[in-house]
């Protein structure tokens, strides 16, 4: 039986640095293909080479048996591949039935003219497919980020794919609502479709892959079927050496100093008497599932969002006002979103490091920018985040996710928050980096500052925090220290309890 | 999800704001709440209305086309000595929508194949089309046959020809816009340009074919524009490019691209400018306040359209928990 997708020799170059180094894999049909690799390592440019997105400068790519040289994504799609992309592509502007159909809506009598009852009903039918519970007319923006994703594999059911290219699907998804993607899946690899599943859940890939290719520096590391294949020796192939433990080792939590103290937070159809402390030097994870007001949390205590009920105390003073008043009382946000809400892309690294602190670096009496200081701040802090191959000048949007992270953190530390929330800080981000992210807030938590971590992923928080607190439905559903992290426990406590009546 | 009340109050805020300039004006003036008031209104505001619908089909993709008026006035300026040197009136009309569809054309070669920002892309033809203008009207007025002046007065079945142009052109492209794969394609283009060159949408063709439509919509818009003056002027069309996006983002569409209709939004603008404008004259108010209304109008539109914007991202904010 042909493959369903070989690629040979793909090769590929940026102005002049080689990505992509003579890459050959092969996908048959009713197969998984975990592809894994660093950030940087090239599996983004290998798929948008599949996806017509770009051209390989060298190799061949067949699909079905038949030479394939798509030009562009249309031409992928003709040819039956489908892409979902990390950064959703929906339009929320449209309607989920629009979105399903978007290149090719059914249409009345032969003209250009959309037969919106085929359209909503074909629609419905690709939904309860991928068992998503809408209506089809709905419009988009309307639906969560899970919701979304599963919308995205409907539409490429639609197109009748038959290698369906997945990258980074479940970083934006719950527990559950990851559970029920894997399965879907199964069902559609069942179905005879070849896919490409690109992650960095290593776990995740080896629990639903046939076969694993690892890359790393734009050529194949390894690769086998996945039962060959471990979660420490794929991260062995990924980095070209036995890596370290990824999570630094158990700190001494700091002393029981109250921070930042939360009481009965609340407001209506998001937060229900929310309370918490958060003390000095403390490791503090909040763990929940998709869509349980974790996030919601982190935007009300920073000033970005209101609640109606309950006081923020911080060192026993009421905190309020905007995010520009919190930070001058010592407050620090990584957003969820790096790209849309953390970094100016186009800017310098220089110049998104320095933004919030940018008023310290001025010189009296004019306040002119102190380009020295500047400069030797950027410097320090480079060093400190351990920003490598990145120079002040490059715009941000350069970066890898990895790098992007650490400017991000640069930029808060320039001067040391008293409290630092961070949401999902290593989503879609490399083990290397992580690890050194992780190592990153250790160091600052020793320093006293409290450290908010909100995450989805169990393993990150149980590896980094000093006690979890569990968040379900907008309210603290449980509490956990660290002698009491059992995975179990933490993902019960976060599963919604069903209201009476 | 039920829509809150404050969304849908800013979403009819256009009608709302219609309905009480027409109690207003009809309490302070007893000529303004006849038919022939508002037969003369839909009149004046045709060829608007016209413009206006060319104009949301290139604000939805998120551009501007400046040039409209430009197009009016040499479309207006060769029709014009077409017909003075006696050519017959289909000629005439012909030949404007031809230009505005080559000055279109230009635009969309502009912005779709070389990459120019819009605004400043259609300002140049904006400039390129008032300079050919006045070379081809040697900046004189021209009074035209009687024949221009028939399209204007005829009256079928009781309203003037350019309001059923109008019409035509409203419903014609609103069906465009909701039921053809064309028209949804611009939503998604507006939404996310770089998304929609991803799913495999012709991005160019699409951003060329508005710039095309406008300058169509412009040489039509300035056809009518010609039969209600009767004459060309070099200051034929000016203005009408603010006249057709104030219009339009009064009625609800977005500068921010992705957001709008034709009908009946862009309509229902389009008719509220001129009816203020008609109000104000019936109850004889100072001209010179006139520029200073506009001023109001066009920031309170733009006002509406960020106001909706906040509100709208506002809305997407999830629901955790259902209260009871």
């Amino acid at each position: 039986m042909n493959a369903a997708v070989a690629m040979a020799g793909i090769e590929k170059a940026f102005g002049g640095v080689p990505v992509l180094r003579g890459i050959t894999l092969e996908v048959a049909p009713g197969s998984i293909l975990g592809l894994v690799g660093e950030n940087g390592a090239g599996k983004s440019t290998l798929m948008n080479i599949l996806g017509g997105n770009l051209q390989p400068d060298a190799g061949s790519i067949s699909v079905g048996g038949r030479p394939f040289s798509p030009r562009t994504p249309a031409d992928a799609r003709t040819a039956g591949i489908a892409f979902v992309h990390q950064e959703l592509t929906l339009f929320g502007n449209l309607t989920i039935a629009e979105n399903l159909h978007l290149t090719r809506f059914p249409r009345r009598w032969g003209l250009p003219w959309i037969d919106r009852g085929a359209s909503v009903r074909q629609g419905a039918d690709l939904l309860a497919r991928v068992g998503l519970s809408q209506r089809a007319d709905m419009l988009v923006e309307r639906l969560t980020a899970g919701e979304r994703q599963l919308v995205e594999i409907a539409r490429a059911i639609g197109a009748q794919a038959r290698v369906l290219i997945l990258d980074e699907p479940t970083t934006s998804l719950g527990a559950v609502e990851r559970g029920r993607l894997l399965s879907l899946l199964r069902e559609l690899q069942d179905a005879g479709l070849a896919i490409i599943f690109i992650s960095h859940e290593l776990s995740e890939v080896l629990q639903i892959c046939d076969s694993v290719v690892v890359l790393r520096d734009g050529q194949v590391a390894g690769t086998g079927s996945a039962s060959t294949f471990s979660v420490q020796s794929l991260v062995a192939l990924m980095v070209g050496r036995e890596v370290r433990q990824l999570y630094p080792p158990v700190r001494a939590p700091g002393n029981q100093e109250p921070l930042l103290e939360v009481r009965r937070l609340g407001e209506p159809s998001v937060a229900h008497e929310i309370s918490l402390t958060l003390h000095r030097g403390e490791m503090l994870g909040v763990f929940g599932l998709m869509g349980a007001g974790r996030s919601e949390l982190a935007r009300m205590l920073f000033g970005l969002d209101r609640h109606t009920s309950g006081d923020v105390l911080l060192e026993g003073r009421p905190l309020s006002g905007g995010p520009a008043q919190r930070i001058g009382r010592g407050l620090a946000f990584v957003t969820e979103d790096r790209r849309q809400d953390g970094l100016c892309l186009e800017a310098p690294v220089a110049d998104n490091m320095t933004l919030v602190h940018l008023a310290a670096l001025t010189r009296t009496p004019l306040r002119l920018i102190n380009r020295a200081a500047l400069r030797a701040e950027v410097a320090r802090m480079s060093t400190d985040v351990r920003l490598t191959r990145a120079p002040p000048h490059l715009p941000a949007g350069r970066l890898s996710g990895g790098n992007q992270q650490k400017v991000i953190l640069a930029k808060w530390l320039l001067r040391p928050p008293r409290v630092l929330i961070l949401d999902e800080p290593t989503r879609g981000i490399d083990v290397g980096a992580r690890g050194e992210i992780y190592e990153l807030l250790h160091r600052l938590a020793d320093t006293g500052t409290g450290v908010l971590v909100i995450s989805s992923e169990l393993e990150e928080l149980t590896g980094i925090c000093d006690r979890i607190l569990v968040m379900r439905q907008g309210e603290i559903g449980g509490e956990f220290p660290r002698d009491r992290f059992v995975r179990e426990d933490l993902l019960r406590a976060a599963l919604p309890v069903r209201v009476s009546g | 999800m039920p829509r809150p009340l404050a969304l849908r109050l800013l979403e009819a805020a256009p009608l709302l704001l219609f309905l009480a300039v027409i109690l207003l004006f009809g309490t302070q003036s007893a000529g303004f709440l006849t038919a022939a008031n508002a037969a003369q209104i839909l009149a004046q505001a045709a060829p608007t209305v016209i413009v206006a619908v060319g104009m949301t089909f290139v604000l939805l993709t998120a551009g501007v086309d400046l040039s409209v008026g430009a197009l009016m006035f040499i479309g207006a300026g060769v029709a014009g000595l077409l017909a003075i040197a006696g050519y017959p009136l289909p000629v005439s009309i012909a030949v404007m929508v031809a230009i505005g569809v080559a000055g279109g054309g230009v635009n969309a070669l502009l912005v779709s194949r070389f990459g120019l920002v819009p605004f400043v892309a259609t300002l140049a033809t904006l400039y390129i089309g008032r300079g050919l203008g006045r070379w081809i009207t040697e900046t004189r007025a021209m009074n035209l046959p009687e024949s221009f002046l028939m399209i204007g007065a005829s009256e079928p079945l009781g309203l003037p020809l350019p309001v059923w142009a109008a019409a035509a052109v409203a419903v014609a492209g609103q069906c465009v816009l909701s039921t053809t794969p064309f028209g949804r394609y611009l939503y998604a283009l507006g939404a996310d340009p770089e998304g929609a060159r991803k799913a495999g949408l012709p991005t160019r063709r699409l951003i060329a074919a508005v710039y095309v439509i406008s300058g169509a919509c412009a040489g039509l818009g300035g056809l009518l524009a010609l039969a209600r003056l009767g004459a060309v002027s070099p200051r034929f069309g000016e203005f009408y490019e603010f006249d057709a996006i104030t219009a339009s983002v009064l009625g609800g569409t977005s500068l921010y691209g992705g957001r709008g209709r034709v009908l009946p939004d862009t309509v229902v603008g389009a008719l509220l400018v001129k009816t203020i404008f008609s109000g104000l004259v019936s109850v004889q108010a100072d001209p010179y306040l006139y520029p200073l209304i506009t001023a109001t109008i066009i920031f309170l539109a733009v006002a509406v359209d960020s106001a909706r914007s906040r509100l709208a991202a506002r809305l997407t904010r999830r629901v955790i928990r259902v209260d009871a």
